[in-house]
C-alpha cells in the first residue's frame, strides 16, 4: 500500500533593511559581537519599539509578488517563551491578523511544462532572535545580539507539497522570488533564508498523519536529505505499529539523519496577545498602489510574455526568468540578436553559458562573456557565417576574452564559413577522387558511406564549409 | 472560568518564576479575583463592536530606515553579570 507524503513549508526570509524593525541599529552582517544590539536590541527597561516603513514595505511587496491579501490593518503580538538570545522574554510577530494573507506561487518539478500551485497561508512580520554560541566559555554560554530585532518575513504554506523534489522546488522559486523583489538577499549561508519543513504521512484519502518539523534548513541539498530520511523514519515507525509523536527535529548533515530536538510545546504555551507597545499597523490602498507601481515585471507576467510574444516553452521561460540577471541576460542578449533568434538565444543561454557558468562557479552577472557578445555569435549562425561548431569556438575565444565581439573573433581566426560554390565543388570533386572506396560502397546502397563522404568534406574544410551546401553538392555529383 | 492549583504551577513555569506551596494559592486566589473582573466586563453585549487590538484607536507611527545607533556596547556590557569577548555569558543552553 502506499504512502502518501504531506510537506508545509515555513520560510524565514531577513528582509534587507538598512536597520533593524523596531530600533536603529545596524542589521550589517559579520559585525563584532553585541556592536549592533541598541538598549531596545538587549530589552533594557523602559524602551519602546518603533516600527521601521521599510520593512513595511517589503511586506507589502511580497504580497503583491504572490497575489495575497494585504491587510489594511494587522496587528502585532507577542509570542512569550524563554531563551537567553531572545532578552524580552518574547518576540514581537504577528499572529491573529497577519500583514499578508494567500497567495502562492507556481512551482516546476523536473523538465516538464506543468506547474503546481502552492498555496500560502500567510506572511507576517517579525523580529530576529540572537545567537548562542555554546562553545567553550567555561562551561557557559555566549549570547551574540546583533541578530536580536532584525526584520524577517515568515512565510508559511498549506500543506500542499508531497514530495521532497516539490519542497525543494517551491524553496527554489520564492528564493529566487524574494530577491527578484530585492526583498531579501537570499544567502543561505548567512541566514538570510532558512527554512522549516514540517512533515508527515498518511495513506491517501484520509486525514493528515501527526507532523514533525524539521529546523533550520539552510541548503536545498539539506532539506531533501532531511526530508527523504523523515518520511522513511516515519514510515518505519507506522509499519512497526508506532505511532508518530509531534515534535521538533534537527537535521545532522554529518550522520544524513534527523533527530527530535524536543518535544512540541503547544501553540498555547506561547500566550500569544497583542503587545500593548505597538499599534495597529495601517496599509491604505494608496500606499500599496505606491508600492506596486515601484515593482519591478514579476517572473510570472515575464515568462507569459516570453511564451505570447516571443513563442518559447513554459519550460524555457521558467528557465530564463530563474533571476532577475538571468532575465535581464536573455532581454539583452534578444535585443542585440533580434526576436526571430529567440529560440537560439535561449538555448544558448540555457545550455553552453549556464553549463560553462556552472562549471565555473559563477553567476550570470559575473559571466565574461556579455550579452551582446554571445547575440553577436547567434546572428553569425543564423545568417550562415558560421556553423554551429564553429559557434562553440568562438564561444570559448570570446569567453577567454580573445577579441571584441563573434565577427572580430571569426576574422582573426578566419573561421567564416566557405559558402563560395565554386571552392565547394572543387574540394567535394577532390573528397571524391581520394575517397573512392567509399563512392563504390556508397553506389553499392551503402547508406553509411554517404555520411563517410560528408565527414571528409567537412574535415578538409575545416568545419568551415556549409553543411547542408556540402551534403546537397554531394548529392549533385553522385547523382542522388 | 477559575484556575486551580495545577494550572497556577503550569503558568508559574512558563514564567519561569518559583513559587511556594502557600505562594501558589495565594497566587491562585488573586489571579481567580481578576478573572472574576474579566467575567463582569465579558458580561457586557459587544455585539456589532469590532474588538480592538490597543486601548488607544489610532495607528502604528513608522520610522524612516536609517541607523541613528550607535554602538555601546561596553556601556551596556559594564552593567552585565558577566562578558567575555563581547558576548553575554549565561548559564549553559543545551538543546
Amino acid at each position: 500500500m502506499n504512502w502518501e507524503v504531506v510537506i508545509g513549508l515555513e520560510t524565514h526570509a531577513q528582509l534587507q533593511t538598512r536597520s533593524k524593525i523596531f530600533s536603529g541599529s545596524s542589521t550589517a552582517f559579520g559585525a563584532e559581537p553585541n556592536v549592533q544590539a541598541s538598549a531596545v536590541d538587549i530589552a533594557l527597561p523602559g524602551v519602546l519599539p518603533v516600527l521601521n516603513r521599510e520593512a513595511v514595505v517589503c511586506a507589502i511587496k511580497f504580497g503583491l509578488a504572490v497575489g495575497a491579501t494585504i491587510a489594511p490593518r494587522s496587528v502585532f503580538a507577542r509570542k512569550n517563551y524563554f531563551y537567553p538570545d531572545l532578552p524580552k522574554g518574547y518576540q514581537i510577530s504577528q499572529f491573529e491578523i497577519p500583514v499578508v494573507s494567500g497567495g502562492g506561487l507556481d512551482i516546476r518539478v523536473g523538465a516538464g511544462d506543468t506547474a503546481k500551485f502552492v498555496h500560502l497561508t500567510r506572511a507576517h512580520l517579525e523580529e530576529d532572535a540572537g545567537k548562542s554560541l555554546h562553545e567553550d566559555f567555561h562551561g557557559r554560554t555566549g549570547i551574540d545580539l546583533n541578530r536580536a530585532g532584525t526584520p524577517l518575513l515568515e512565510i508559511v504554506t498549506e500543506p500542499d507539497m508531497r514530495s521532497s523534489a516539490e519542497a525543494v522546488a517551491y524553496a527554489r522559486a520564492l528564493h529566487a522570488l524574494v530577491q527578484w523583489i530585492g526583498i531579501c538577499d537570499g544567502n543561505m549561508q548567512e541566514g538570510s533564508f532558512r527554512c522549516d519543513a514540517n512533515v508527515s504521512v498518511r495513506r491517501p484519502g484520509e486525514p493528515l498523519g501527526t507532523r514533525r518539523e524539521i529546523k533550520n534548513l539552510n541548503s536545498f541539498r539539506f532539506m531533501q536529505q532531511a526530508i527523504d530520511f523523515e518520511v522513511q523514519w516515519q514510515i518505519n515507525e507506522i509499519e512497526e505499529g508506532r505511532a508518530i509523536r509531534q515534535a521538533t527535529v534537527l537535521f545532522d548533515p554529518d550522520t544524513g539523519e534527523t533527530r527530535a530536538m524536543r518535544t512540541k510545546e503547544d501553540a498555547h504555551d506561547y500566550r500569544y496577545f497583542p503587545d500593548p507597545d505597538l499599534l495597529p499597523l495601517e496599509i491604505t490602498a494608496d500606499w500599496i498602489a505606491l508600492v506596486r507601481s515601484g515593482l519591478p515585471e514579476l517572473p510570472q507576467a515575464m515568462q507569459q510574455r516570453f511564451q505570447s510574444e516571443l513563442g518559447l516553452s513554459a519550460y524555457d521561460a521558467a528557465a530564463l526568468t530563474a533571476s532577475r540577471e538571468m532575465a535581464a541576460y536573455f532581454e539583452a542578449a534578444l535585443e542585440s540578436a533580434g526576436r526571430d533568434n529567440a529560440k537560439p538565444v535561449a538555448n544558448w543561454i540555457m545550455g553552453e553559458l549556464s553549463a560553462r557558468l556552472n562549471k565555473e562557479g559563477l553567476e550570470i552577472a559575473a559571466a565574461p562573456l556579455s550579452a551582446p557578445q554571445l547575440a553577436g555569435i547567434v546572428r553569425r549562425i543564423a545568417d550562415n557565417t558560421i556553423s554551429n561548431k564553429i559557434a562553440r569556438d568562438v564561444f570559448d575565444a570570446l569567453w577567454a576574452g580573445e577579441g571584441r565581439d563573434a565577427d572580430a573573433v571569426i576574422a582573426a581566426r578566419g573561421w567564416q564559413q566557405i559558402t563560395d560554390t565554386g571552392a565547394i565543388e572543387a574540394l567535394v570533386d577532390e573528397v571524391l577522387a581520394a575517397n573512392q572506396k567509399s563512392v563504390e560502397e556508397f553506389r553499392a546502397g551503402k547508406e553509411k558511406a554517404f555520411n563517410a563522404l560528408v565527414g571528409q568534406a567537412m574535415k578538409a574544410t575545416k568545419g568551415k564549409a556549409n553543411p547542408q551546401q556540402v551534403t546537397d553538392l554531394l548529392k549533385k555529383k553522385l547523382g542522388v | 472560568m477559575s484556575l486551580n492549583l495545577e494550572d497556577v504551577s503550569r503558568i508559574a513555569l512558563l514564567s519561569r518564576i518559583e513559587l511556594s506551596a502557600a505562594e501558589r494559592e495565594t497566587t491562585r486566589d488573586q489571579l481567580n479575583d481578576i478573572l472574576g473582573f474579566i467575567e463582569q466586563l465579558q458580561a457586557v453585549d459587544t455585539a456589532g463592536i469590532e474588538p480592538m487590538a490597543h486601548a488607544v484607536d489610532v495607528v502604528q507611527r513608522l520610522r524612516p530606515d536609517v541607523v541613528t545607533e550607535t554602538d555601546r556596547r561596553a556601556d551596556f556590557q559594564a552593567v552585565a553579570p558577566e562578558t567575555e569577548a563581547g558576548l553575554y555569558l549565561v548559564p549553559r543552553v543545551v538543546e
